[in-house]
Formats: structure tokens, sequence, C-alpha cells
């Protein structure tokens, strides 16, 4: 445990991962860089069709970098100095035994660590470059960039299917614009709507599982996020639901960064374009998935990703 | 060794012995006859209430004041008009006193004290208030408000020493509701980017709401039968009045005076006024309910 020196690991991986990093190069070269402000999406977007429709703004998705965080429960040390970056438009699956600190890490990104009473987060969230732990920052505003898909679908039960979609907007008093057409938008997106649309004023909580997640990832989608993170989306769903949230995943990436964590290893080799191994609260490694599936550098990740334990 | 044998004797295993049936019927009596027990005088209750109040209740019953006049029979006595009035408004004044200030206590206590030493404090205080005898707030407010202001008696003072009644049932009832709102709602509203005001106000209450409903009614029906805080803070009188600054009649109390006066026709209109304050108390049980199951679904 060397809790202020560098993880090794994370320095050898990026050069390792340079073929994967000039695809990103390009793509970015249209993206947020130059300047945040928001722009059309092309018919480039998840559902072509629906979302020119709908007229959808929608901005390119935001880079994450965590340095040297640790976060706490108590005097308890969950996460134990990570440095680890989520590239922008690029899916990153989080992988590692139950307890080794992962969804305590990604609870950390968007600041949900700290609802819990007693828990503390040490080190830096960089959003871009702005520090979402700085203390200027207002943690309201950090939620509404950095969405999240919890493990349970969870529709507020006292709405309607509509209602949950445009609860965001409405919480967040980010009133103005059409808040119909942006419920229809994110319905589009997260590939509910052709299910739902004749029916948006049931309660959200009369859907089946797969459905109801699926609401939920509409519901963060109707706030414009920049990154959505996912703590095992898909562990309450059955399989067929699970390869749709999937599916939803890769389109989803397009316009927003995404970080999942998920017990389920051909989840990750299936959706991710990069792919973490956390292992008691430190960064094991992260590379390619592809890579981290098939060589690997650190013999734990081998005997994790192959079943030797975990 | 045949197949015969063998199953008799899997059947032997796994019969359930006499012995053990026998205990089970036992015990099963034993909750029946308890629940045999508790129903008696609730049923005798109903069937005092039906039986001697029906025979007193009639329009004018509801629509005249009581007459202070015992002496030339029934006709002459009046009714509960007074008594119904003063006991809507004085537990409505009560009511909006106690359940906002109870319900706001409540939504601290869970949403922001939480375990801190402040919160287990106030815990343990409205544990403590839950614990004192109605009579006690009665002298409490007959103390403060009307000795201790050298005034007089009056419907408002009545209300406040209904509303510290009430503080205590709000609070917890309040407070249990709100703990069974899921985590995950919270923090999922709160990952939409809302502010945790806003959380609370469009996640938490809307959810909890149907629970909290009853908990309040509980309280109201708590506070409508209760005399002892009434009796030297509202005191009673015979005219109607909309006036909460005056002295105010309420049911609870026409029952005490009624019951204890010496003729008959007095004393069975203690009965009929019962019966009303507990028909009221169902009517606004129901009511709430039906409120409760429209505002889950929208």
């Amino acid at each position: 445990m060397t809790p202020d020196g560098p993880i090794p690991e994370v320095a050898d991986v990026d050069p390792e991962s340079r073929a994967d990093f000039d695809r990103q190069e390009q793509s970015s070269a249209e993206q947020s860089r130059e300047q945040g402000p928001r722009r059309i999406t092309a018919a480039a977007t998840a559902s072509p069709p629906a979302s020119s429709a709908a007229n959808v703004e929608a901005k390119p998705g935001l880079s994450v970098r965590l340095e040297q965080l640790r976060a706490f429960y108590g005097s308890a040390e969950q996460v134990k100095g990570i440095d680890l970056e989520f590239r922008a438009n690029e899916v990153t699956a989080i992988i590692g035994p139950s307890g080794c600190g992962k969804s305590t890490m990604v609870r950390c990104i968007n600041r949900m660590h700290e609802e819990i009473p007693g828990a503390r987060a040490e080190g830096r969230v960089m959003l871009e470059d702005l520090d979402v732990y700085d203390p200027s920052v207002d943690v309201v505003a950090v939620r509404r960039a950095i969405g999240m898909v919890f493990q349970k679908p969870n529709p507020f039960p006292t709405m309607s299917i509509f209602d949950n979609v445009a609860a965001g907007p409405r919480l967040s008093s980010r009133r103005g614009g059409d808040l119909r057409a942006k419920v229809e938008a994110a319905l589009r997106d997260a590939g509910l709507w052709d299910e739902v649309a004749d029916r948006l004023d049931e309660p959200g909580a009369g859907l089946s599982g797969g459905q109801q997640q699926r609401l939920c990832i509409a519901r963060s989608l109707a706030v414009d996020p920049e990154v959505i993170l996912m703590d095992e989306p898909c562990s309450a769903l059955d399989p067929i639901a699970t390869l749709k949230i999937e599916e939803l995943i890769d389109q989803l990436k397009q316009r927003v960064t995404i970080v999942i964590v998920t017990h389920n290893m051909q989840q990750a080799a299936r959706v991710a374009d990069r792919t973490a191994f956390v292992l008691d609260g430190k960064l094991v490694e992260i590379g390619p998935t592809q890579e981290i599936f098939t060589k690997p550098t650190d013999p734990r990740t081998e005997e994790y990703v192959t079943g030797k334990f975990g | 060794m045949s197949a015969q044998g063998g199953s008799t004797e899997i059947l032997a295993r796994f019969a359930v012995s006499p012995a053990r049936r026998r205990r089970d019927r036992l015990a099963r009596g034993c909750v029946l006859t308890a629940t045999a027990i508790a129903l008696v005088p609730l049923v005798l209750i109903v069937y005092y209430l039906l039986r001697k109040g029906l025979g007193s209740w009639s329009a004018s019953f509801f629509t005249s004041d009581p007459t202070g006049n015992t002496f030339f029979g029934s006709s002459s006595i009046g009714g509960i008009k007074s008594a119904i009035l003063g006991t809507i408004e004085i537990v409505a004044l009560a009511s909006a006193i106690a359940v906002p200030t109870g319900v706001g206590v409540a939504v601290w206590l869970v949403e922001y004290g939480r375990n801190s030493w402040f919160a287990h404090t106030v815990r343990f205080f409205v544990d403590v208030l839950t614990g004192v005898p109605s009579i006690v707030f009665g002298l409490f407010v007959y103390i403060v408000l009307v000795v201790g202001t050298g005034s007089t008696y009056a419907g408002y003072k009545g209300s406040i020493a209904l509303s510290l009644l009430m503080f205590p049932v709000v609070i917890r009832s309040a407070e249990v509701i709100l703990l069974l709102v899921p985590a995950a709602l919270r923090e999922s509203a709160l990952a939409l980017g809302a502010p945790r005001w806003r959380v609370i106000f469009s996640i938490v209450l809307p959810t909890a709401l149907p629970g909290m409903i009853t908990g309040v009614l509980l309280a109201v029906a708590r506070a409508a039968g209760e005399t002892a805080p009434l009796l030297f803070t509202a005191a009673s009188t015979h005219g109607t009045t909309f006036n909460l600054g005056q002295f105010m009649n309420s049911l609870p109390v026409q029952i005490y005076n009624d019951v204890i006066s010496a003729t008959p026709a007095v004393e069975h209109r203690a009965w009929g006024a019962a019966l009303t304050l507990v028909t009221m108390i169902l009517l606004l049980n129901l009511i709430a309910r039906l409120i409760a199951r429209r505002s889950r679904l929208a």
C-alpha cells in the first residue's frame, strides 16, 4: 500500500493504448475541447430518425480524471488513492470483486458518496479542467453534468412515465424549452419511446424491470448530462433486458461519456472500450478491454478475469 | 424391503405427531380467545352508542344550541350545534398549528438531523411528550395563557393545548413514514441534480403522503376526543361562536357536562353527542383515505 505514490500500471497503460488514443483524438477534434457550448446533434445520434425529428440540443461528453482519489466511511478507507482517466465519449468498465471499492469510487465522481452519513472523499475528481470537489463548485451543478443510473431500477413511485422523465428538468428548475419534446427525445434516446408513447400518463412503476431501468436512463438523459455513471445497471435484469441496455450504452456513448461498474465480465467485454480492474480500493490496471481480457499485464488481473478468484 | 414398506417408513417420518397437532390447536385457541376478548368491548361500545345515541338524533339536535334549561323535559334542553362547530374550530386550529410544525420536525429529524446529538435530544423530548397525560397540557396552557396573562378562557387556548398533545403523535408517525421512503429515491433525485429541498418537497413528501395522512388522522382523532385539555382552556358555553377568542363549546366537554347532569334527558344527550363525535372521526378517516388513494395514483 503506497497511498502517496502514483500507481505504476496507470502510467504504463496510457502509452500502450496509443492506437486507441488516436481514434479518440479524431473524434475529440469536433468536440468539447475547442469550447464548451452546445451544438445541434447531427444525425449521428442514437436513434437517428427520432432524435433529429425532436431536434434535441446535445453536448458531447466530457472526460473525467481521478487524481489520488481516496474515499472513507468514517475511518474505514474504501478507496485507497486511485488515479484513473475516463476519456470523453468512451465506455469505461470497472470490474473487480465485491467490496473492492468500485461503486464507492464511482459515487465519488458525482459527489453522491458524501450523501452517506460519515462518508468523505479526498483527492481530486477533474471534470475536464474543473475539480468537482473545489469548495466553490455547486454540487447540484456537478450532478446535472454527471448523471447516474443505479443498480435497481427506481422510478419515482408517485409519478407517471412522463413525470419521471420530466422530473430532472423540473426538479433542477431548468425549465424553459419544450418539456414535452425533451421528454420524448430522452425516451427515444433510451429506446423506450415506442413501448410507452401511448401510455405516458401511467405510473412508471407499472413497467417491467428492464423498461424501468431504461426509464431511469431516460430520466438521467433528460437533464442533458455529459457523463453518465452506471452502477451495475443490469444486475437486476434478465438477459434480454440486459442486451437492450447494452445496445443502448453503445449508442449513448456518442453523446456522453459512460462509466459502468459491472460484476459481469462478459458485459464489460461487450460494451466497454476500456476496462479498469480494481482490487482492494486500488487500481490494478486499465487498458483497452481486449487487452485486459486477453493479455493483462498484471497477474492479479489475469487471475480475476480467468475466474481464479473473486 | 418392499416398496410398500419403504413408503410407510417415509410417511411415518413426515407425519405430524398428535402431540404437535394438539399444541397447535391450543396455541390457535389462545390467540383466537385473545382476539375475541378484545373485540367484546369494541362491539359493546358501538352497540350502546347506536342504541342510546341514535334515539336522541334529530334534525333539531344538530341545528340547535344547548339551552342550559334542564327543568322542562327533553323538548327544551336544545341540541349540540355549538359543540359540533366548537370541536371543528378548535381541532382545525390545533391541526393547523401541530401538523405543519410536526411534519417539519420529522423532516428535519430524518433528512438533516439524522444521528446528531441534537436530533437524539429532540427525539427524547418528543417521546417524553408522548407520555404526558393530556390534563397536564391543559394545566400548562391554563397556567401560562389563562392565569399567566390574567385573562380568561378562549377557544384558541384550547387549540394550543390540543396542538401540544398532537405534536408527538404527528412527529413520531411522520418520522417513521419518512424513514420508510427508500433511500434509493432520494439518491436518484439528488443524482439528477435536484437541490435537497426540492427532493424533499417533490419526491420524499409525496411518496410519504398516504402514510403521513394516517398518522395525522390519528393525532386529529385523539385531539378531537380529548376533554381534559379543554376543560380549563376553552371551557364551555351554550351559544355557537366563530370567534376563537371567546369561550367555546366542544363535544367532549359537553359530553362531560351532560353525563354528570341529574336530568335523564340531558344525560341522554351525552349519548347522542358521543355518537356524533365517533361518526365525525369516522367520516374524517374515510375522506382522508379517499384522498390518499387518489393522490397515490396521480
